[in-house]
């Protein structure tokens, strides 16, 4: 149930309009962003040939770190430009970034206790 | 427990977003647009669900006993996956577009990216579909083995949560070929074009994590 405390309502003005159209960017932008995240995806997948092209051992930390680093970017980018993070009120991104920065400890916690580490460097040597 | 809404000004709150000015007619006590932060919320939630099963299937996927079926690599195509990728990211630019036309007024461009993304979608589902074939004729089914359980469960959500976004996304076709999707109700474009976003950087996840590290 509301409580209305104004009966008032303040029209949409051409100006208010404007002034929001500022606040989002243009569809260039969102093309570059694109192929930015099109040639990082197209570097993530290239790491599955590396050990066919140079002789990399794919399966190498370095090439895990690379991927999750390339990962980060992409995720970012998607949130910051494409789903407005970057230009929208603060609140949006704080209950974002809380809910997923719960997830990541959670489940870091869980996998720790599960000894998920050690399992992987025992099947990864 | 009552809700205070107050009515004011779209300029009062400089950073109220498209529902000071595209969504409902009157602000709330906040100043920024239930609806939105309501799914800002939910997207947030979303995350420990996906955290969850992600988490579940690096705990498990190494655990198959030997001579219980298929493991990751036995039967993976990355590059038949890395296309589906592509497909997924670029659905996220049509949406991106479908807002920005939206937000311009220019309904049919915005029903254009709409319809366009849907496709897009449709095209990765059946990708996910074709992909799940070929593992069952190699021997992989859900209850094959541990990975197998944890793969599906995992991918199948993700595709759960493509197929509903596909059904919202005609839905918003719909609305705007009856005329009903005009620059008032631009908002709704918005925060569904966020739901469509999280199931991009879902799968920018799971295409790392599960497809890639080996």
């Amino acid at each position: 149930m509301s409580t209305e405390t104004s009966p008032q309502q303040a029209p949409v003005t051409a100006a208010d309009h404007e002034a929001h159209q500022k606040e989002h960017p243009s569809d260039w932008v969102y093309i570059q962003v694109a192929i930015w995240l099109g040639i990082i995806t197209a570097l993530e997948v290239s790491t599955y040939f590396w050990d066919d092209w140079f002789g990399f051992d794919a399966s190498a930390t370095g090439v895990a770190v690379a991927l999750i680093l390339m990962m980060i970017i992409k995720f970012a980018g998607v949130c910051l430009w494409f789903m407005h993070l970057r230009y929208d009120h603060p609140l949006f991104r704080r209950v974002f970034v809380f809910g997923l920065l719960l997830a990541v400890a959670v489940y870091l916690i869980a996998m720790t206790a599960l000894e998920f580490w050690s399992s992987s460097s025992a099947s990864g040597a | 427990m009552a809700d205070t809404v107050v009515h004011e000004a779209p300029t009062a709150a400089p950073h109220a977003g498209p529902a000071a000015v595209h969504g409902p007619s009157h602000a709330t006590s906040t100043g920024l647009s239930n609806t939105k932060l309501a799914m800002w919320v939910f997207l947030g939630s979303d995350c420990l669900l996906f955290g969850g099963l992600i988490s579940t299937y690096l705990l498990l996927r190494h655990r198959v006993p030997p001579g219980q079926g298929p493991g990751p690599t036995d039967v993976f195509d990355i590059p038949f996956t890395s296309v589906s990728s592509f497909v997924l990211l670029f659905s996220s630019l049509t949406m991106a577009l479908a807002v920005g036309a939206i937000h311009r007024g220019d309904e049919r461009r915005c029903r254009t990216f709409l319809l366009t993304t849907a496709l897009l979608g449709a095209l990765f589902v059946g990708g996910q579909a074709y992909e799940f074939t070929v593992f069952v004729r190699e021997g992989l089914g859900y209850t094959t083995n541990i990975f197998g359980s944890a793969f599906y469960t995992l991918t199948g959500f993700h595709g759960t949560h493509v197929s509903v976004g596909i059904m919202f996304l005609l839905g918003l076709f719909i609305l705007s070929l009856r005329g009903r999707l005009g620059v008032e109700r631009a908002e709704t474009v918005e925060i569904f074009g966020l739901y469509w976003h999280f199931v991009d950087i879902v799968w920018i996840l799971i295409f790392t994590v599960v497809y890639l590290i080996p």
